[in-house]
């Protein structure tokens, strides 16, 4: 009788998790076992020859992936950096601190694809303002946009730029919610300010940087808007990404069955790389 | 005499208005309506005068269609003053080019409506015609249908149905500097410099070449510096109609019918043969001659740097002359349109090489295109929706505004008093519209790749070619990659299938329909 009592108020929580979160796993899956595209535009059955394309002939996504790869650990890294370094900033006792929090926060609360177009017209080569500054120094116009390592690095410098002050965040709030104690214990054995970070603040912060490592990596990885706003992928593919790569096959080509293989594949890849990033971090910044 | 004086004026005002009445009727529109102020309202079957007679008081009119401006916002001030005429409630929603497909297709396969009205490109009409309801007879058999020229009857049909109505057309072709060509001592200097004549230029390498000589120095003494060209370049942004323009000289041969994009016959894809390569090589070149950044150029990139002055030639759709010749242009009646370039060759398929001797093909992109669909409760508003946007009135206006992406589709656009009336220089209008009237009389022309899984066909040739112009693969390397998703495709949409559609559009390349 109890039984039953315990089944019918887990059952709204049960319905909510098969609505938004089974189905549409169960739904991916199926699609990605169809044809479905603009020329036959029905759920049929053509077994894994989806993903046999995938793994024998389509070397752009895996192209993508790897490119994308690069982009999200590099942004991830430098936004650790320096977000941890704005935080240690007014983590101490400094003028305007609460000023300084704010301005640091405010690229995080901008819209991402607005800014974007921001960043796209500031770096346009022949009509942006940069080139225009770099010109009166006499720099030669760079290109921002249309060279293909140096575009790779306006996506890093955009991405670096919006997404730092969630860093920044997090990691304040962990320094502010660290205990008092040890920091008092290093300040009377004479601890210098570098042997204090280096013994004391970070290995304490360890579990909410891999956090916030984490959480940004998952968040990177779908990098999307800013390449779209800013690229369009190009030049050639260069900053092509899986996402960006997945909308194409799936909404521009209209590839949906394909577009599901790749969107599943990718998500099974990322559950694993992220599992595994999660555990070698915290081997590496937490020390029994 | 008094009494003499009166009647005789009365007399010559009754018959001044019997004369000029269509003017007097006409304006009675273009008080409450300024956007047909030079024209006023033209009778026809779809004027605002038979539109005011109609009542859909009480109705809904759902319309899908691009941003502003480029044709989102005729699309809006058509629906407004729709709705003052008829009463009607008119939603218009304004969607991203690159999801215009996408967002009717997605509603179409799942067999709703939610739009009556379909904005998009003319080459989604294969996969879109069966969700489509043909035009009726009575808007095909209409005045203002009839004046429609053969072509683009052709772009917005299929097996001879209408599926499409026709409210702009579309074509590539070459916009010039005219102040920089026509100027007697840039010829001089040019001929000093490099042996060669400098014209408007008639083949793909002397366009090449005079745009690498006119690159990078301020020749127009604006104390800013100019370039060479500005191109659609961007990947998915249009660059593959670009790339087809620079290979329709070098790969449609008159003397090989059957195909440009496919050999027909055997569906082998064509475009890795040597005449697309040479177009992709030029195309690669052409990198080092447009504006820092230009290989990032889309299409409104285009229009703007060309518009803008900053470049000595451009080709793709009229949008970028339009714009260069608007009142407010920094270049207003400098510009000079021409044919696109041809070439001294050009590759035969059947013999295996090159056919020496001049060759010119014009390429009639696709452009706008809108249809109703065919699960629309309100079939017989939007059909009627549809021609009071094309009716001559707003029709006349519209081609006048470079921003609102309205080219000219009609006979009467390629008489230079309909662009002189809105104050282009005589000589600019007579260049403008022979050249669009040439394109049209044509037998060599090249029309868009409309078969099922266009998009898959035109995004592998696009990315091959965008590879191509970073410098990621050599332009063989790339057509041939393109050439084997080409095959890739077609066996996944079925050879068969491909050839039946291309088929159509062979027919109108081989000038059989």
């Amino acid at each position: 009788m109890n039984f039953k009592h315990k089944f019918v108020f887990l059952f709204p929580g049960l319905f909510v998790l098969i609505g938004i979160l089974i189905f549409p796993i169960i739904f991916t899956i199926r699609l990605s076992l169809s044809g479905w595209n603009s020329y036959t535009p029905e759920m049929n059955f053509i077994g894994i020859t989806n993903y046999i394309r995938l793994f024998t002939d389509d070397p752009r996504f895996w192209e993508s992936f790897f490119r994308l790869s690069f982009l999200s650990v590099t942004t991830v890294i430098l936004q650790y950096v320096i977000g941890f370094a704005l935080a240690l900033m007014v983590w101490r006792e400094i003028k305007f601190k609460r000023f300084f929090r704010v301005i640091f926060l405010i690229p995080m609360m901008t819209t991402p694809v607005i800014m974007t177009v921001i960043w796209r017209t500031f770096f346009h080569e022949s009509l942006g303002p940069v080139n225009d500054l770099l010109g009166n120094i006499g720099v030669k116009p760079i290109l921002w946009l249309s060279d293909p390592v140096i575009a790779k690095f306006t996506v890093i410098i955009v991405e670096v730029w919006q997404w730092t002050p969630f860093m920044f965040l997090l990691l304040l709030a962990g320094l502010l919610s660290l205990p008092k104690e040890p920091f008092l214990a290093a300040a009377i054995d004479g601890a210098s300010p570098y042997r204090k970070f280096v013994y004391v603040t970070f290995p304490l912060m360890a579990p909410i940087s891999i956090g916030a490592i984490i959480i940004r990596l998952i968040e990177a990885s779908k990098i999307m808007d800013t390449v779209f706003v800013l690229t369009s992928g190009g030049p050639g593919t260069a900053t092509e990404t899986s996402s960006f790569y997945i909308y194409i096959k799936g909404l521009r080509e209209f590839q949906m069955g394909y577009a599901a293989t790749l969107s599943f594949t990718y998500l099974v890849i990322m559950i694993i790389s992220l599992t595994i990033i999660a555990k070698v971090l915290t081997k590496l910044m937490i020390k029994e | 005499m008094k009494m003499k004086t009166i009647k005789t004026c009365v007399t010559a005002l009754i018959s001044a208005l019997l004369v000029f009445s269509p003017v007097a009727y006409a304006d009675k529109w273009s008080d409450q309506f300024p956007h047909i102020k030079t024209t006023g309202d033209i009778p026809g079957e779809c004027s605002y005068e038979s539109m005011s007679k109609k009542d859909y008081s009480g109705k809904t009119l759902k319309i899908n269609t691009h941003a502003v401006p480029v044709m989102g916002e005729p699309t809006a001030l058509h629906a407004e003053q729709f709705a003052k005429l008829t009463g009607a409630k008119v939603d218009v929603t304004h969607t991203p080019a690159g999801d215009l497909y996408a967002k009717a297709m997605v509603p179409f396969q799942a067999g709703q409506a939610p739009y009556d009205i379909v904005f998009g490109f003319s080459n989604f009409i294969n996969d879109w015609r069966r969700y489509l309801e043909p035009v009726p007879k009575k808007y095909v058999e209409m005045k203002q249908m009839q004046d429609v020229t053969p072509s683009h009857i052709g772009v917005a049909s299929w097996d001879g149905v209408m599926y499409q109505f026709p409210v702009d057309g579309d074509r590539h072709y070459l916009k010039y500097r005219k102040d920089v060509i026509d100027n007697p001592e840039y010829q001089k200097k040019y001929k000093a410099d490099t042996g060669k004549e400098l014209r408007v230029p008639q083949t793909w390498k002397e366009y090449g070449e005079m745009a690498a000589y006119f690159n990078d120095w301020d020749w127009d003494g604006d104390g800013e510096k100019e370039y060479g060209s500005a191109e659609v370049m961007k990947k998915d942004d249009l660059m593959y109609a670009a790339f087809y323009s620079r290979s329709a000289a070098y790969s449609k041969n008159p003397k090989t019918p059957g195909g440009f994009f496919f050999d027909l016959d055997t569906m082998t894809p064509l475009i890795n043969n040597p005449g697309f390569v040479e177009a992709l090589t030029d195309w690669v070149a052409a990198t080092k001659y447009v504006p820092p950044g230009g290989i990032n150029f889309g299409l409104g990139d285009e229009i703007g740097s060309f518009g803008g002055g900053q470049t000595l030639f451009s080709f793709s759709w009229d949008d970028a002359f339009v714009a260069a010749m608007q009142p407010d242009s920094p270049i207003n009646n400098k510009v000079g349109a021409a044919q696109l370039p041809g070439a001294m060759k050009v590759w035969n398929r059947k013999s295996n090489s090159w056919d020496e001797g001049f060759n010119q093909a014009p390429f009639f992109v696709w452009g706008w295109a809108v249809g109703v669909a065919k699960k629309s409760k309100e079939k017989e508003m939007a059909f009627d929706y549809l021609c009071f946007f094309a009716n001559e009135a707003n029709h006349q206006a519209d081609i006048g505004i470079g921003r609102f992406g309205v080219n000219p589709f009609r006979n009467d656009d390629f008489k230079a008093e309909v662009w002189t009336q809105i104050g282009w220089d005589k000589d600019i209008a007579e260049s403008y519209v022979d050249t669009l009237a040439k394109m049209e009389e044509s037998k060599n022309r090249v029309f868009p790749l409309r078969v099922p899984g266009t998009f898959e066909f035109n995004a592998a040739l696009a990315t091959a070619a965008a590879k191509a112009l970073a410098g990621q693969l050599s332009p063989q390397a790339a057509l041939d990659e393109a050439a084997k998703q080409w095959n890739d495709i077609l066996n996944r949409v079925g050879k068969d299938n491909v050839r039946k559609a291309y088929s159509v559009g062979v027919s109108m390349e081989d000038n059989k329909l």
